[in-house]
């Protein structure tokens, strides 16, 4: 690869005319092809790179129209290896870009002679290939055509789309239909282009006829594509939701036996496509149903969807899904009986379906609806053979739709319908969480926390929850075998701490001891837990508590803080000990004052702390050993940990020095222990505690960093040394050898 | 080929297949479901039980109070239980040569059949089956001979008197046939006329057929069965699991090429997934313990038992049960756990491999070890001094009808804070409830079956492909709860056969070949002639002698032995039997070539005519008339002998002889 890289990069250095013998031989026909290293897929890829260097150059263009390259370009569409082939597509589309840009006076004449000799060749190479009819040649076209339309806007993009418009409409005759997808990708990205979405160019009646004439499975893609444009004409975006809606409308049909499903758009039938295609065989139905319903998901929360929208029809038409998959549904009719058959038990429809009945909920429906909704969710939650992930999908729908409810008129409570679900649904949750299956538990504690963060101040929602057992098996779950349930249970009863929620009655087998506060139980697990999940959880919890000042913490929060960064210090998972930097941030604004100095391009100079106040908060900060914890994490081995001390000790040093050299007049501290030990720190060595600090040494030596300098260096990605052009050069010479001539090359 | 298919119960099945001059009794099972018509035995005196009022017809005629007793509506019989025997008229049972056992389930029928029909043939079953089975008959024997019982019922059998009873008895089928329990002597006897056998052991059955039992992956030693001649298979599938559980995985290879499989014992919750009713089982039991309550599961003393207790091994730490006791109370416990420990080569591979660390296969060894998991005979004895509550109980049997089942549902049924966990899918859980009503505390049904389901037995299906599929009827339609699940059924290409109890069944099945071997002396004297490339052909005179199915070419016998002055000009001559053979002839005779021939030599005016068989050539000047057709050709002329041997010759040219 190196050679191919130095010649780029040399090419570009000096001028074509001096490298007149050396271009052909590395670009043109007699080129690289026939040597042994283009066998090599990386070699082809920089050979590539160079191009889309060299083409930058105002007279490569001709060049690479003269001696053959473009041919090999060409060829290159089909390479073996896929980052090549798309990389030639790209190259082409850029060489196109740039050719037909440089004219640059007026749109270029429709007359393809008039063009440059670059995009004449490459035009013809396109229309050559759609004429070909042949899949993989007419996908390569599409696919150069479609990033064309994607990323060039110039006015000759239109006579480009009028010139292969009649080819693409050609293909549509063809049967079957080559490249459908690759076709689908490129009339969505002709629609979206700029220059052509204002003039029509005959553009909706390619698409309306493309819908027309592509499977169900291929269309949706398309509907989707065409619904979500800003601007397009209404009966084409009605013919598209109707395509979108088409399989459910087949479901609906299949489950009612009537003519016709209610509420569907008009001209929304299930067609008979649609119906074999759905019972075909087993994946192509759930390929179809999935994707149906995740396109409609998509589109649920989008402001340019249809209106009005057909919200009760997709509900009705998601539980009969859900029905259909779990068996409950008892269609009459011969096309819902095998439906059912096809259907029963299939865990990916179900998660679709449940996803999107979720989606659903942002809105809301007839109550009949509605009704039916919680029961296929409970039947969803209740079912012993629902698979956990179908579980996970269960609650995470019941959620939405529950967060949705509307509230009891004329007060703040939760309406009767949803408390009469909530008492049917605890036991349900109490049961999963006694799951032998792990994921099971950990779906139903991330319910209960997600619930419980929203409705922690409801009534009725504290009073069933209180009035379950549920509280008590979230605690029990704290000592679950599996890592991810712990982690779960530690943030599902931090969540109902900070509540109030937290189970206050001793479980069975621990009536006779004395029960452990939580706050203990947490720090048993944020020092002892083997796995770094639940200690992660734990932090969080505590960084929470301490924000919104819990009870347990405001008992003593200094003491509470330095155990938390005590056992956060030892830790050897990174994200524990950069949530610990978090917790000391929260305590930091909470003794020192809002970050306010936080935004870089903040206007106003921080308050100034008066000294008294500012002396015994720094003292504080001392005795909770902040300053050892966050000296610590400045060069800790991990860059996010690094990054988060180092902002923090900024903030720190903007909030303690206002007013700039206040402190320095009161006599020179002693830093130097404190240099050493940051030195050790530095060069790696764990080093031992530095004790309590004076805080006007810690000022000092905060002064003294160049954390500024710091934070850019930690900002810079970790590879940044290796892509510098000096790294690349050292490469170069360390595979060619140190020979003078080259060295002068590259220089 | 026939079936006769005599018992209805597809999970239970005994049939009897007749194939080639051999009769084989598939399965033995024994329909147990009879025994939800009685009243419970009671071990403990029930005062509610005794004291259950008579049932009276509607017009006030109590003639049947000593026998029928009511219950929350529901009528029982108040005497010994008895079984529904599978038929015994359809064929006399005396002409069974043999009898294949699937597994322990299928074979509680064994007594009634080997003791009491005349029965002289062999029983073949794999040990463990063997073993397990026993203990399951023990069980049974003894639940029912320690609650003796005198009163017998017969009055409500009598079908004019039947007719006026309430459901279910109105309509319980063969009453009359009904039989009750056997006696450990049956037992020990049935037992005795089993033959022991390993997987993919081959058995020959007189020389006519060979059976070869295979894996099914059910239970411990459960096995499929492999019934075969020369060139005919018959598959007998008969409770198969597909899951990963105890037993070694089912072999489903040797299944292929069948040309009727036999296909029963599919599971009888299709609608359940075994994993799912073990996480419901788990979690019901820990929110029933946790709430201080006791659990009841009524089980068997053998399979998913085991299965059972490995999920509760790794579940009651994590729910923070391991205070809770874990009560095992059968006559059979201890020998049941213990088997199940000692069987390692029929065991899944991750617990053979166990048996090399060594370390026992069923974690239950170290629950018993750590005293979580204790063992008893029977509620009286030891049990009642260790008795702690809350605790969990695995007790037989599971129709609770008798066993210390009954025991723990009297004691418990008044408290809502106990629930009984339902795990055999043998019995209806409601039926099995009946007698016990009104009943407080919880019932949960989590039938746990893994035999395989309609799915899987769709690809096994694709799989085995077999020509002809045979099954129960109930497989042939969707469950009639659920009549709109077509996927619940059987869909196969030819559809399936099925048979109902008291059906004989012609199996669509031609025999077309049989095998015959050369004896080597004879094999020796034949001289093969090659007639096209790869195949050659040999006369042979033999004698067939047919002796245990077997058929032999034996050499022709000699002639009798020359006198000594002849010796050697008869030793030049041939076996004088061949001499008088006429060469065969092979091959077919092109007819245009046969045509020119004719003209060669001197024919003319020769017509060719085609005919539906072949073609007719007429010689019109000679009149005369060559039919050749394929396997025949006649020369008709008329009374012109030298004619008739000289076109004999020409026709000979063209064919081969030897």
């Amino acid at each position: 690869m190196t050679p191919v890289w130095r010649s780029c990069w040399t090419g570009l250095k000096r001028s074509l005319k001096q490298q007149a013998e050396l271009l052909p031989g590395l670009f043109g026909e007699a080129g690289p092809l026939g040597q042994a290293a283009w066998s090599a897929p990386t070699v082809r890829s920089g050979w590539i790179q160079g191009l889309r260097s060299l083409a930058q150059h105002p007279s490569a263009l001709p060049f690479l129209a003269d001696c053959g390259t473009l041919d090999t370009i060409f060829s290159l569409q089909g390479d073996s290896s896929l980052f090549v082939a798309s990389a030639a597509g790209q190259l082409l589309v850029h060489i196109l870009g740039l050719s037909l840009q440089g004219p640059a006076e007026g749109p270029p004449s429709p007359q393809a002679c008039d063009w440059p000799v670059c995009a004449q060749k490459i035009v013809g190479h396109i229309e050559g290939s759609l004429r070909s009819m042949a899949t993989p040649q007419v996908t390569q076209a599409l696919n150069v055509l479609t990033t064309t339309f994607g990323h060039c806007h110039g006015p000759w993009m239109q006579v480009l789309w009028e010139r292969l418009s009649p080819l693409v409409a050609c293909l549509l005759q063809e049967d079957p239909l080559p490249a459908a997808h690759s076709l689908v990708d490129l009339l969505l990205s002709v629609a979206r282009s700029p220059v052509l979405s204002s003039s029509d160019c005959g553009l909706w009646e390619t698409l309306a006829q493309t819908l027309r004439r592509l499977s169900p499975a291929q269309a949706g893609p398309l509907a989707l594509g065409i619904l979500k444009l800003q601007d397009c004409p209404q009966a084409l975006r009605a013919q598209a939701f109707g395509v979108l809606l088409q399989p459910l409308a087949c479901v609906l049909t299949a489950a009612d036996q009537a003519p016709g499903p209610p509420g569907l758009p008009e001209g929304t039938t299930g067609d008979s496509v649609t119906v074999d295609t759905l019972l075909s065989s087993k994946s192509a139905c759930a390929g179809l149903l999935c994707q149906t319903l995740a396109h409609l998901e998509l589109l649920q929360p989008l402001p340019q969807r249809p209106s009005p929208w057909p919200q009760a029809p997709l509900l009705g038409a998601a539980v009969t899904i859900l029905r259909f998959c779990n068996g409950s549904a008892a269609p009459a009719s011969d096309v819902g009986g095998r439906l059912c058959a096809i259907l029963a038990g299939c865990v990916r429809v179900q998660r679709a379906a449940l996803d999107f009945l979720g989606a659903l909920a942002q809105e809301t429906g007839p109550q009949e609806l509605v009704t039916q909704v919680s029961a296929v969710l409970l039947e969803y939650l209740r079912s012993p053979d629902s698979s956990p992930t179908v579980l996970k999908k269960a609650f995470q729908a019941t959620l939405r739709w529950l967060l949705s409810s509307p509230r009891a008129p004329g007060c703040c409570d939760l309406d009767p319908d949803t408390q009469l679900f909530l008492r049917e649904l605890l036991p349900v949750l109490r049961k999963r969480l006694c799951s032998p299956c792990w994921e099971v538990r950990d779906s139903g504690l991330e319910f209960l926390t997600q619930v419980t963060r929203h409705w922690g101040g409801q009534a009725g929602f504290r009073h069933a929850l209180l009035a379950s057992e549920v509280p008590e098996l979230a605690e029990q779950l704290l000592r679950d075998p599996e890592s991810y349930v712990r982690a779960s249970a530690v943030t599902a009863v931090g969540q109902l701490s900070s509540q109030g929620l937290h189970a206050t009655a001793a479980s069975p087998e621990q009536l006779g001891g004395q029960k452990e506060s939580l706050l203990a139980e947490l720090l048993h697990v944020l020092s002892t837990d083997s796995e770094g999940f639940p200690r992660r959880a734990a932090m969080q919890v505590f960084t929470e508590w301490l924000r919104d000042r819990h009870a347990d913490v405001a008992e003593d929060t200094e003491q509470f803080v330095a155990r938390v960064l005590q056992a956060a210090s030892r830790d050897l998972d990174w994200e524990v000990r950069a949530q610990g930097l978090e917790l000391a941030l929260v305590f930091l604004a909470q003794t020192l004052g809002q970050p306010s100095a936080r935004c870089p391009y903040a206007v106003a100079a921080p308050q100034a702390t008066p000294p008294g106040p500012l002396a015994q908060a720094l003292r504080a900060l001392s005795r909770v050993r902040l300053f050892e914890f966050a000296f610590r994490a400045l060069f800790d081995c991990d860059r996010p940990v690094a990054q988060k001390s180092c902002d923090l000790l900024l903030f720190l040093r903007a909030q303690a020095t206002p007013s700039g050299g206040l402190q320095e007049a009161e006599g020179s501290p002693d830093v130097v222990p404190v240099e050493a030990a940051l030195q050790r720190w530095r060069a790696g060595e764990q080093g031992e505690p530095l004790g309590d600090l004076e805080p006007e040494a810690v000022l000092a030596v905060l002064r003294s960093l160049d954390l500024e300098g710091l934070r850019g260096a930690l900002a810079e990605s970790s590879d940044h040394v290796e892509k510098s052009p000096q790294s690349l050069l050292q490469d170069m010479l360390a595979t060619v050898g140190v020979r003078g001539e080259n060295q002068a090359d590259c220089y | 080929m026939k079936l006769y298919c005599l018992s209805g119960h597809p999970t239970l099945p005994c049939n009897v297949l007749k194939f080639k001059s051999t009769t084989i009794m598939l399965d033995c099972g024994l329909d147990m479901t009879s025994t939800l018509n009685f009243l419970p035995l009671p071990l403990v005196q029930s005062p509610r039980l005794s004291n259950l009022p008579g049932w009276s017809l509607k017009d006030g005629n109590a003639f049947l109070d000593k026998e029928l007793k009511e219950c929350s509506g529901h009528v029982f019989v108040d005497s010994v239980p008895e079984f529904c025997l599978p038929e015994t008229e359809l064929i006399d049972l005396s002409t069974v040569d043999v009898i294949l056992i699937s597994n322990y389930h299928c074979m509680m029928a064994l007594p009634y059949i080997t003791e009491h029909t005349g029965f002289t043939g062999t029983v073949y079953a794999t040990e463990p089956t063997v073993q397990i089975g026993r203990l399951l008959m023990e069980e049974l024997v003894n639940f029912i001979e320690r609650v003796p019982k005198a009163q017998s019922a017969s009055l409500w059998k009598n079908k004019d008197i039947q007719r006026l009873l309430p459901s279910p008895l109105k309509d319980a089928v063969e009453v009359s046939t009904w039989r009750r329990c056997y006696t450990m002597q049956e037992v020990n006897s049935a037992l005795s006329k089993i033959q022991l056998v390993g997987y993919s052991q081959k058995i020959e059955l007189f020389g006519a057929v060979q059976v070869t039992p295979l894996s099914s992956g059910y239970a411990l030693g459960s096995s499929n069965w492999i019934i075969q001649s020369h060139y005919e298979k018959v598959s007998y599938v008969s409770g198969s699991s597909l899951l990963t559980t105890h037993p070694q995985p089912m072999d489903q290879a040797s299944l292929k090429n069948s040309d009727v499989l036999v296909l029963t014992g599919l599971t009888q919750i299709p609608t359940a997934n075994p994993d799912g009713m073990v996480g419901e089982f788990c979690s019901n039991l820990a929110l029933t313990v946790r709430n201080g309550g006791n659990v009841l599961v009524p089980c068997y003393p053998s399979g998913v038992i085991y299965d059972l207790l490995e999920c509760l091994y790794q579940y009651i730490d994590s729910a923070g049960l391991s205070n809770i006791p874990f009560y095992f109370i059968s006559p059979v416990a201890n020998s049941s756990l213990e088997f199940s420990q000692i069987f390692a080569e029929w065991l899944c591979h991750n617990k053979q491999t166990k048996v090399y660390l060594p370390e026992p296969p069923f974690p239950h060894a170290e629950l018993i070890q750590t005293n979580k998991l204790r063992h008893y005979p029977s509620i009286h004895g030891d049990f009642s001094n260790d008795f702690r509550q809350p605790c969990v109980v695995f007790t037989g049997h599971p129709s609770l009808r008798f066993g210390d089942v009954v025991h723990f549902m009297e004691l418990w049924g008044k408290s809502s804070l106990n629930t009984v966990i339902f795990t055999e899918p043998d019995f209806s859980y409601l039926e099995a409830l009946a007698p016990y009503q009104p009943l407080a505390m919880k019932c949960i049904y989590c039938p746990i079956d893994t035999r395989l389901n309609f799915i899987q037995v769709s690809k096994l299906l694709k799989e085995v492909q077999p020509l002809h599929v045979v099954c129960p009827e109930q497989y042939t339609q969707p469950p009639p709860a659920q009549s709109h699940r077509m996927d619940l059924m059987i869909d196969c290409q030819p559809p399936a056969m099925s048979y109902r109890r008291a059906e004989v069944l012609a199996l669509p099945f031609k025999r077309l070949f049989e095998k015959i071997e050369i004896m080597p002396e004879l094999a020796d004297s034949l001289v093969p002639m090659e007639i096209k490339p790869g195949i050659s052909l040999a006369t042979v005179s033999a004698v067939l002698h047919t002796k245990d199915n077997k058929h032999v070419l034996q050499p022709p016998p000699r002639p009798a032995p020359p006198t000594s002055g002849k010796k050697r000009k008869r030793a030049s001559e041939d076996i004088p039997d061949c001499k008088v053979l006429k060469p065969l002839l092979s091959g077919s005779i092109p007819v245009e070539q046969f045509v020119q021939t004719l003209e060669k030599h001197g024919f003319s005016d020769v017509k060719v005519e085609d005919t539906a068989k072949g073609h007719i050539v007429l010689l019109q000047e000679a009149e005369t008339l060559i039919q050749i057709e394929e396997d025949s050709t006649h020369i008709i002329c008329d009374n012109d002998e030298m004619l008739r041997v000289r076109l004999r010759d020409l026709v000979l040219k063209f064919l081969q002889k030897f």
